[in-house]
């Protein structure tokens, strides 16, 4: 309770992993740590599920369902009809959050 | 504040493979194709950031999508990608002073890298679609691109490598970094971390207040009238809570929740006006409750609800999370509200009918 962030989507499977490091490198909350043989989940409470790890592993060893964590922009999906989960998702022409229309949220500014 | 007049034009000589030095004058501009900057920071820049930072025409800050050449870079110097925004682009250049390269500026309809990134406008359609348009392979010898770090959940540097032959080196989180980055090609841990300090937090707050200013003049101005200048004072106080307030103090607000961090602060600043609305003498005892009420159950409400909204702004929340959250908490927020603005409206027409 007063922590939702405690779970996310983020799943690895060690066992496909080839020791690349890609997954270190474009992580920005050291969510993957080197280890010996493969990479280590070293912090899974901290993915913003931001897709980076999965999108860059050559193997597949990374799964997430992708996506920003902008409540404006899901709030403003479901108030207009619209799903939560795909409206502010990576590559949605019609998606509002970080839209260039000047009318639209100021949310990811900090992203 | 479109910047093709200011840091970028097109470039007088043609590329050449073997002898490649750009050399270009920003005076001198033709249509071959390579665009020409600088890393100087000019005062038209620096005007172009403030006005960006307080959302005055949002698309506006963009520059022309290409290939841009940096001081004399030949066709062995190094290739950045990056966002047409100018913070990113502007970003990046003034990182590189000193140095010879080649940025290959992609077109994100003026959002930066890790928006753009997460909506795919900076991803690895358009970096492969850029690199082919400019004619990239032949105006460098390698076939290295180093995309900033925040960059990467729009590219997949495998597709990249098997479309356009170019590997993706991804560099630091902060353009600022790439001196000492490029020194060993390394990054430390620090470098590939992001971090939300409260410099990064403040410079969020003038657009956040912005968007909610005529929103809070039209409250304030009804509830001068209607309920006195307290009322109104409250309005201002909640929405400068909100949107100022809150981020200012996000990591010292306990819970992990933005929507209770947002009701404690809330709580906070609604208690004076609990106290102002609870003790008016002039008043029964049951108007004086009410009065406290109203203050208690929609301040709260309001701050927790910017609050909410302020994830989008964050480095560091997760989808599933804020979609948590607002299952958890709008319900609760729009039931206090809801019965904080009844509350109000009875002890209004109270009044107004001469019951008080």
């Amino acid at each position: 309770m007063l922590n939702s962030y405690k779970e996310t989507s983020l799943k690895y499977y060690p066992e496909r992993c080839i020791n690349c490091k890609r997954c270190t490198q474009v992580c920005p909350h050291a969510v993957f740590a080197e280890g010996k043989d493969h990479v280590d989940l070293a912090q899974p409470a901290s993915c913003m599920e931001c897709g980076a790890c999965a999108l860059n592993c050559p193997v597949q060893a990374i799964e997430v369902q992708s996506g920003v964590g902008c409540a404006w922009a899901m709030i403003g999906a479901a108030l207009r009809g619209k799903d939560m989960d795909t409206e502010c998702s990576c590559g949605g022409d019609d998606s509002s959050c970080c839209g260039a229309k000047e009318e639209t949220s100021s949310c990811c500014e900090g992203k | 504040m479109d910047k093709k007049d200011t840091t970028g034009s097109s470039c007088s000589c043609m590329p050449h493979p073997e002898t490649l030095s750009c050399g270009c004058r920003k005076d001198n501009p033709t249509a071959s194709g390579i665009l020409v900057t600088d890393s100087s920071i000019t005062f038209a820049n620096r005007l172009d950031h403030f006005l960006a930072r307080w959302g005055w025409k949002r698309e506006s800050h963009r520059i022309e999508p290409g290939l841009y050449c940096l001081g004399n870079p030949t066709a062995d110097s190094p290739v950045f990608a990056s966002a047409n925004y100018t913070l990113s682009f502007d970003a990046l250049r003034s990182a590189l002073a000193g140095m010879d390269a080649w940025i290959l500026v992609l077109d994100t309809k003026g959002i930066n890298v890790w928006c753009a990134a997460g909506k795919g406008t900076f991803g690895t359609e358009e970096l492969v679609r850029r690199i082919a348009v400019t004619g990239l392979a032949t105006v460098v010898s390698h076939r290295k691109i180093i995309v900033p770090q925040l960059g990467a959940p729009g590219i997949s540097w495998p597709e990249v490598m098997r479309k356009s032959k170019f590997l993706v080196e991804y560099g630091p989180v902060r353009a600022k970094d790439l001196p000492e980055y490029l020194k060993t090609h390394t990054a430390t841990p620090a470098m590939r971390r992001v971090e939300f300090p409260l410099k990064e937090r403040l410079v969020l707050t003038p657009v956040e207040f912005v968007h909610t200013a005529l929103s809070m003049f039209v409250v304030t101005v009804v509830l001068w009238f209607l309920a006195g200048s307290v009322a109104a004072l409250a309005a201002i106080s909640a929405v400068f809570a909100g949107t100022v307030l809150f981020p200012a103090l996000l990591p010292y607000i306990p819970t992990q929740d933005f929507s209770t961090k947002g009701l404690i602060l809330g709580l906070i600043i609604a208690l004076p006006f609990a106290a102002a609305f609870g003790t008016n003498p002039s008043l029964p005892g049951w108007a004086d409750v009410a009065g406290a009420a109203t203050a208690l159950l929609i301040i709260p409400a309001v701050i927790a609800y910017f609050a909410l909204n302020f994830t989008g702004c964050t480095t560091f929340t997760s989808r599933s999370g804020v979609k948590k959250e607002i299952f958890r908490y709008v319900p609760a927020m729009t039931l206090m509200a809801g019965t904080g603005i009844v509350i109000g409206i009875a002890l209004g027409i109270s009044q107004l009918t001469g019951v008080l």
